[in-house]
């Protein structure tokens, strides 16, 4: 079971890579550069503050774009390609096929975000190196970011195991702008009365809560992360990730494939 | 031990718009192939060849039905180990080369490292892929990629090969390409089950066929057994169309160039048309029994009227 | 039960465990962060400006949403009986930034930010500076400067600014006439209780927003019962001056003739005579503002 699982996974990241997804990083470089000319903007000593929100801003939008890019054709693709027949036919056990391109892709976007950590820090020593700073809360964040890749990856793959690449990445991205506003969203409900009310907070604690992952204000005002929150975020994203892949499982092992 | 046996299997589709009618991909069919068979599964476009593949191949979940592959239930995923499966027309991952993919194919079939280092360069020189090096597979002709197919489907030398439409769209230097390998299998004592519609290779390599027609299984024997069935005809050849007239009504049918025709009859007719030819003063130029063919076997299993339904 | 039902039945048990596991580690992390955690990044965004274009043209949506985290934090605060309200003027800023447009928001603000805690934030100033800024952007909406006004009467207690306010919105085309009638009320007598009054009518009447509207009208009833306790005072004095003690009870005083029958408060309870003559109401939580207008 394991060498077939890291198998698709080693194959879904090597995927990734030719597909040249890895370009991103320099876009992601020229981003950071270009925050360099805001600091005219803003009063002396604000540097690591600008890197900062924008070095972590972008890691977590990137991070998402290319999750739900590749999640979206993950299963659909192949389906569609029927290069998925070949692999049926072998001894590979659909919920492995599915938790192989889960971490395969999971592998992707850690490698990227690592990368981009390195240039994060990079942009920091150039540019703001006389301001000091938490560098352990900066790793914090990027660490719930990719928790936060984590849950997303996860809906698209569920999307994309039974729908198909369009409507994937709509109602991934639906629930990704609902789930930056889950706050919001309990606000609603508690302004609801009866049945409607359930029925908000149900879906409030069903979508993604990406708005409790987000550190990047405090960790860019240096800001303690406690190491509570730290755990039960773990647990948030890991449950809800599991949760969900579970479900992607259990439609494609129904699915009769065209 | 069967190689395969196939019991009362039978798929069904929701159809219309509120998914209530039932389309019948595949009536209920019963079908067992021995061990060291080569059996063609015959039949049309549409008739439900690729429909019974991947029923087997658990690609798709049958509504009722089942079947054994060597003695195990066919969604068993380790017997997955002991069989190959070539789609139709397939596709395969354009990012890899052959030998990568020949690796991760077998990787996934349970071979261990050292058996794949060893078998696989010697496997693409087999089927004629020995010098494609590290070549991406987008850069493959259709020719090239059917070849790659057989590769995966006997990377792990299974005992079992499923194989749907080998030869189709190839040219027929493609074509060659595609029935040596089979050829050889066969030879090696492989099982192979191939669904085609170009009868003359079912009736080149195969031990057994089953037609099939509209979901149905229409008939299935041995390829000799099968071309009898239409057998019983002579060929009559002969100069002097003038008698034409006078036998017309016993022939099958004839053909006229100048003065010599050539007509098909059946054996009970022969002596009644020899001898109206003969009053007639035609010149015989030649008589010849005919076998049946495949093709006519197959024609009458497929042009049937349908059985009404009650 | 065949094995794939079996296996069905499992996974979807252990789905709904999972799914249970998150509600809960999402509710703890939600209280270690607290739950104004989200609203705290107003404080760290560099201005309401810049989210609106960052907003990329869904500034009105996201308008309307911090107007409506406004209401809930300021809600949700009051009944835990809060004395501080940080983040009240950072949402309100950043909604207006965003939208300019939402009147109802500095009307908000006028009751909500500047009252004094813990019914309101208690920075009248910051209210103001709210206000003048719809003016800016809304110089057709004489009402505004009716909102304005209100916050120098009440709060910053500067009846000249008032006045001004008044007069200038009184100038707009369209203003009822009775604006002018305020702004020379103002500079006629300062502080007054019926300017007060008329003013916290002219608010309840006026505004679509029940919150506000309540506040008002707590208001208006904390002043009547201010105006009603002088008056009892008034005449439990005449009552000792004249008998040399104080009565115990009302019918003390109707007997005395000095009152037609049992006082009741603007909710129907029968003000409390306590001794020595204390006049007060029976339930003092009814009326949030009592001794704002008491002998000033």
């Amino acid at each position: 079971m394991t060498s077939r699982l890291s198998a698709i996974t080693l194959n879904t990241f090597r995927e990734a890579v030719r597909d040249r997804v890895l370009y991103n990083l320099v876009v992601f470089v020229l981003l950071l550069v270009a925050s360099a000319p805001l600091f005219g903007e803003i009063s002396i000593g604000m540097e690591r503050l600008i890197v900062v929100n924008v070095g972590l801003t972008a890691i977590s939008i990137f991070g998402v774009i290319i999750s739900i890019f590749i999640g979206i054709g993950l299963v659909s693709k192949e389906i569609e390609k029927r290069t998925l027949y070949t692999i049926l036919a072998r001894p590979v056990r659909r919920w492995e096929f599915i938790a192989g391109k889960y971490f395969g892709l999971m592998l992707t976007l850690v490698v990227n975000t690592a990368l981009m950590t390195l240039g994060l820090f990079i942009a920091l020593f150039m540019f703001a190196r006389e301001q000091s700073g938490s560098n352990s809360g900066l790793l914090v964040a990027i660490y719930f970011t990719v928790l936060e890749l984590a849950m997303v990856t996860a809906i698209t793959l569920l999307f994309s195991s039974f729908s198909t690449p369009i409507f994937s990445a709509i109602f991934t991205f639906a629930l990704f702008v609902i789930g930056t506003f889950a706050a919001d969203l309990r606000n609603f409900a508690a302004l609801a009365h009866g049945a409607a009310k359930w029925l908000v907070t149900g879906v409030a604690y069903l979508v993604p809560n990406f708005a409790a992952l987000n550190v990047i204000g405090q960790v860019a005002h240096d800001q303690h992360i406690a190491g509570r929150l730290i755990l039960f975020n773990t647990f948030y994203a890991v449950t809800y990730a599991c949760a969900t892949t579970l479900a992607a499982i259990l439609i494609f092992e129904r699915r009769n494939l065209k | 031990m069967n190689a395969i046996e196939i019991k009362e299997l039978t798929k069904s589709y929701p159809v219309g718009f509120w998914k209530k009618q039932l389309r019948v991909a595949l009536k209920p069919f019963n079908l067992t192939v021995a061990t060291g068979e080569t059996f063609g599964f015959l039949g049309p476009n549409g008739a439900g060849k690729t429909t019974t593949l991947k029923l087997l191949m658990g690609i798709v979940f049958p509504t009722s039905g089942s079947a054994t592959i060597l003695g195990k239930h066919f969604h068993d995923p380790d017997i997955k180990k002991r069989i190959g499966f070539l789609p139709e027309q397939p596709y395969f991952y354009d990012y890899l080369s052959a030998p990568e993919l020949l690796d991760y194919y077998a990787r996934l079939s349970g071979m261990a490292a050292a058996d794949r280092k060893a078998r696989i360069p010697q496997l693409l020189e087999r089927v004629g892929l020995g010098d494609v090096g590290n070549k991406q597979l987008r850069k493959f002709s259709k020719g090239m990629l059917q070849r790659v197919g057989i590769a995966q489907a006997i990377v792990h030398d299974p005992e079992i090969l499923f194989l749907d439409e080998p030869m189709s769209g190839l040219d027929p230097l493609g074509r060659h390409e595609v029935r040596e390998p089979i050829q050889n299998l066969k030879d090696a004592g492989k099982t192979i089950f191939f669904s085609t519609h170009i009868l003359s290779d079912a009736e080149a390599l195969c031990d057994r066929v089953g037609v099939i027609h509209k979901g149905e299984l229409r008939g299935v024997g041995t390829v000799n057994d099968l071309r009898s069935v239409g057998g019983g005809k002579t060929e009559v050849i002969w100069e002097g169309a003038d008698a034409l007239p006078y036998v017309t009504a016993h022939l099958m049918e004839s053909h006229v160039t100048g003065d010599l025709v050539r007509a098909t009859l059946t054996s009970e007719t022969l002596d009644a048309v020899l001898e109206k030819l003969r009053q007639q003063r035609a010149r015989l130029v030649s008589v010849t029994p005919l076998h049946g063919t495949l093709e006519e076997y197959f024609l009458s299993k497929t042009t049937e009227p349908e059985v009404a339904k009650l | 039960m065949n094995r794939t039902a079996k296996r069905t039945a499992l996974i979807s048990v252990l789905l709904v465990a999972l799914m249970a596991g998150s509600v809960l580690s999402l509710r703890k992390v939600e209280a270690e962060r607290g739950h104004e955690a989200t609203l705290e990044e107003v404080l760290y965004l560099p201005s309401g400006k810049m989210l609106k274009r960052l907003s990329l043209g869904y500034s009105s949506l996201l308008a309307d949403m911090y107007w409506t985290r406004a209401v809930q934090y300021f809600g949700s605060r009051h009944i835990e009986k809060a004395t501080h309200y940080e983040l009240l003027y950072p949402l309100l800023d950043i909604t207006t930034d965003l939208d300019p447009h939402i009147i109802v928001v500095y009307e908000y603000g006028s009751v909500f930010l500047s009252q004094a805690p813990p019914n309101g934030a208690g920075q009248p100033d910051r209210a103001a500076a709210l206000v003048e800024k719809g003016i800016r952007e809304n110089p057709e909406y004489w009402r505004l400067y009716f909102t304005l006004g209100f916050i120098h009467y009440m709060d910053r207690k500067d009846y000249k600014a008032a006045q001004q306010a008044f007069e200038k919105g009184s100038e707009v085309p369209g203003a009822l006439p009775w604006m002018k009638v305020m702004a020379a009320r103002m500079a006629e007598r300062g502080r007054d209780v019926n300017t007060a009054i008329a003013l916290w009518t002219a608010l309840r009447d006026t505004t679509h927003d029940k919150d506000i509207k309540q506040n008002a009208i707590g208001h208006l009833d904390s002043i009547r019962a201010d105006l009603d306790i002088m008056e009892l005072d008034r005449r439990v004095n005449m009552y000792h001056d004249r008998t040399g003690t104080y009565p115990a009870k009302w019918e003390d005083l109707i007997r005395a003739g000095l009152l037609q029958g049992i006082p009741t408060d603007p909710h129907g309870e029968p003000y409390k005579l306590l001794l020595n003559g204390v006049v007060n109401v029976e339930n003092s939580k009814q009326f949030p503002y009592l001794n704002e207008w008491r002998y000033q």
